[in-house]
């Protein structure tokens, strides 16, 4: 389990298909492989947001935990989905519980690393928002379909 | 016996014999009456139920009788109501049922079929609007056979009009004044200081076969040439003009014209205009029982695309605003009927106009829908 | 323009009087949806075809167009999904067997499954819009072969919306059927995607210049599952919805379900994407 593989994977991946190969070189740096098994947390609401995830393997419930009630899961990322992207933004905190559902193998990306250099080179900073923001879209756009309620008689 | 196409004349009480030897024949005769201060169809014996030498004034959103300076009979243009009523009655029992052990029986013919009817006095408007309907209830197939039997036997005597109204635009719609093909009888009434006479066109051999037990004699050229006169003259007093080069493109067109927020001010959305069209054709289908839920019935009657619970699905309505179903009310007659049935849904017989309490006018809206495309 | 109603290639000679059957079984599905099973009473039914509805009558109660979900060819008694919404649906829901309703159908146009021989198949379906695609894919899988990928693409409001659990589970043990199924939100219990039906679109194997989608939902789904397949390459004219509106009569007379020219009930309520699209993104049409 070396920088290699995290490497090719990350070359391979759409969320960083068109970045330069010293990006790419860079970001793989600050990665390294994990593992989860089921029922174990990525992380918690609330907890210091520093990674990035990407998933290899297995699926993720992202989950509202309230008092007196069950969690609810607002989405299941899997296989090839990224999750987390409150590293780049203050005040750099997990917004939902990131639980495994399954046996989950997952890059994880130094969010404090990237973040320092996304300010210190500008240029990648505004290539990683661009694929930040086009995921968040999609995702928002999900949301609201399912705000619609789109089921009820 | 005279031929189909021929033409006779006979005097008012050639008329008034043409009426008994209908009556005589089985059928109820409908023709113009004047209740309630308009001029509508009811069931007459005597042609002295016709509204002679009375005519009507009509504008938009305004009705108004009048007495003529003669005894014309057919002296006036529609009324409110239409030949829908007879062919298409407001309210009717589809079938009746009884629940026993085993499920339910139908009960048979619960309501009897009332005498075949004559219609004395469609105007050309009329004649083609029952032929919208007939595309619409499918009289060749098996669509509707409670209309289908009505149609077939209801026995048609035309008029030609003289007097057109003034919301008609039968003319621009290709309807009128002339009758078209479709009638047993067609008469165009021929009056002036010396004689009161109609001259009758044979469109079918049941017509020939009534008017053979009426006194008439051949009409001449002068006669033909008077019928004539009598329809032209008519042709050029048309209170309305619709254009419909291109309509149907021109309202598919016009989903998101801003013209349907101002006449949505407007209209009421009461639905006077579907109830006085002679072509719509909406209705509602009404399941009811009795206390015990032993007898069951399945009613029809006339429903309107006005109303707000027309387009209910669930728990909302398609067309919520008052906009989408004036839209959906003139798009449909003039554009989207045409790709249903072939034909256009509008006639030009103006009752829309007149009988709107706000005083809409379909040949209006089109134009200004037209404008606002073409700006 | 004439059309003799016609079933099982016999002219109707009432089409507005229901044919009597008796309810065979019924299967509560969820909190307010609920299958029956219907028989005649008086001699073979007539075919239905998937994707075609009747109009089920609760004695002196009411009518309401239900699409087939099951055995429309007859071979046993007809199925019927049903969900309680007014006064008819909800006497239909509590119908018990032995219950004599009435049928009136069947009525509309089809989806024409085996138009997609030798073609890719995506089928999307959002919650009670799985009950009449359940025929179209009980006939791909009764002749599986004579088709290419097929995907079956479900989306619901929770795992307690989820229609026919156990035949869905029953079709993603079979490898020749991509099936995913995904809810809008779930509690812990659920392991499968979550998230809106249309998400699961990228996910699915298909060619879009050849493969015919047939979708299936309310309305909103439809129009952004549609958006979805073609903003992924497919034709509108490969692509088929089904469409819902208010019926009365289900035979093209009453004009309650009429959606521009179309009458739902006669004209659909299968339609291709490319014939109804326009109509479906105006509004109050």
């Amino acid at each position: 389990m070396g920088i290699e593989p995290l490497h090719t994977l990350l070359r391979e991946h759409p969320f960083f298909s068109g970045l330069e190969e010293p990006d790419i070189e860079f970001i793989a740096g600050c990665g390294r492989n994990v593992v989860f098994e089921p029922g174990e947390y990525l992380f918690h609401e609330g907890e210091d947001a520093d990674q990035m995830f990407i998933v290899r393997r297995g699926r993720v419930a992202l989950e509202i935990v309230a008092p007196g009630r069950e969690p609810v899961v607002l989405d299941s990322p899997a296989e090839g989905d990224v999750i987390g992207f409150s590293w780049l933004f203050p005040p750099y905190r997990w917004q939902f519980d990131g639980r495994a559902l399954e046996p989950v193998r997952a890059v994880a990306l130094d969010g404090v690393c990237l973040r320092d250099k996304c300010e210190e080179d500008k240029r990648l900073g505004y290539e990683l928002m661009k694929r930040v923001a086009s995921i968040v879209l999609r995702r928002l756009q999900s949301a609201r379909l399912r705000l619609a309620d789109m089921y009820r008689p | 016996m005279t031929g189909l196409g021929s033409r006779v004349v006979i005097d008012r009480a050639g008329l008034q014999a043409l009426v008994v030897a209908l009556r005589g024949a089985g059928y109820r005769v409908i023709a113009p009456t004047i209740r309630a201060g308009a001029i509508v169809p009811d069931e007459i014996s005597s042609i002295d139920d016709l509204p002679a030498g009375w005519t009507d004034e009509q504008e938009a959103g305004r009705y108004r009788l009048r007495r003529r300076d003669d005894d014309a009979l057919f002296g006036y243009a529609t009324g409110p109501r239409s030949w829908k009523e007879s062919l298409f009655p407001p309210r009717c029992l589809l079938w009746r049922a009884e629940r026993d052990d085993h499920g339910f029986e139908v009960v048979e013919d619960p309501v009897p079929a009332p005498r075949p009817a004559a219609f004395l006095g469609v105007r050309g408007c009329e004649l083609a609007a029952i032929q919208v309907q007939d595309r619409v209830f499918g009289v060749e197939g098996f669509a509707d056979p409670g209309y289908r039997a009505r149609r077939l036997q209801a026995f048609v005597v035309a008029v030609n009009c003289g007097t057109p109204g003034g919301t008609c635009f039968c003319v621009s719609m290709g309807t009128g004044p002339a009758v078209g093909p479709g009638f047993d009888l067609a008469l165009t009434e021929l009056l002036s200081r010396d004689a009161h006479e109609f001259c009758v066109e044979v469109g079918t051999e049941r017509g020939a076969a009534i008017l053979a037990a009426v006194p008439s004699r051949s009409a001449g050229p002068d006669d033909e040439a008077a019928a004539q006169r009598v329809v032209e003259g008519a042709t050029r007093q048309m209170g309305r003009k619709l254009e419909t080069s291109g309509i149907k493109e021109l309202l598919y067109g016009s989903y998101e014209s801003p013209r349907w927020d101002e006449v949505a001010a407007r209209c009421l959305a009461c639905g006077n205009c579907t109830l006085a069209c002679p072509t719509c054709f909406c209705h509602a289908v009404e399941d009811t029982s009795d206390l015990e839920g032993r007898t069951a019935e399945r009613w029809r009657s006339w429903d309107s695309c006005f109303s707000l619970d027309f387009t209910r699905l669930g728990a909302g309505k398609i067309r919520a605003s008052t906009r989408s179903r004036y839209r959906q009310w003139l798009t449909h007659k003039l554009a989207t009927w045409i790709d249903q049935f072939g034909t256009s849904g509008c006639v030009g017989c103006g009752r829309c106009i007149t009988w709107c309490p706000v005083g809409i006018d379909i040949t209006e809206e089109v134009r200004a829908i037209r404008r606002t495309q073409e700006a | 323009m004439t059309f003799p109603i016609e079933t099982a290639g016999a002219p109707l000679p009432e089409p507005m009087l229901p044919r009597q059957y008796r309810v065979r079984s019924r299967r509560r599905e969820t909190h307010d949806v609920v299958t029956l099973a219907l028989e005649p009473l008086h001699g073979p039914g007539p075919r239905c075809r998937p994707g075609q509805f009747n109009m089920l009558y609760a004695f002196g109660i009411g009518e309401v167009p239900i699409s087939v979900s099951g055995n429309p060819t007859g071979r046993g008694p007809v199925l019927h999904t049903i969900r309680a919404v007014g006064l008819a649906s909800r006497a239909l829901c509590d119908s018990r067997p032995e219950t004599v309703v009435g049928v009136r159908g069947p009525f509309g146009t089809d989806w024409a499954v085996e138009s997609a021989s030798g073609r890719d198949l995506v089928i999307v379906a959002g919650g009670i819009g799985l009950a009449p695609l359940r025929p179209a894919i009980h006939e791909v899988l009764a002749h599986r072969e004579r088709y290419g990928r097929v995907s079956v693409l479900i989306g619901a409001r929770g795992p307690a919306e989820l229609l026919y659990p156990a035949e869905i589970q029953r079709w993603r043990s079979r490898f020749d059927l991509d099936v995913r199924v995904t809810v809008d939100a779930a509690d812990g219990s659920w392991h499968g995607p979550v998230g809106v039906v249309t998400e699961l679109i990228p996910r699915a194997s298909f060619d879009p210049k050849s493969a015919l989608a047939l979708v299936c939902g309310p309305e909103i789904m439809i129009h952004f599952a549609a958006r979805s397949l073609l903003d992924h390459g497919f034709d509108p004219n490969n692509v088929r919805v089904s469409l819902e509106r208010n019926m009365k009569c289900g035979i093209g007379l009453c004009g309650h379900c009429q959606l521009g020219p179309e009458f739902v009930c006669r004209d659909g309520p299968v339609f291709t994407y490319a014939r109804v699209g326009r109509l479906l993104a105006t509004r109050e049409v």
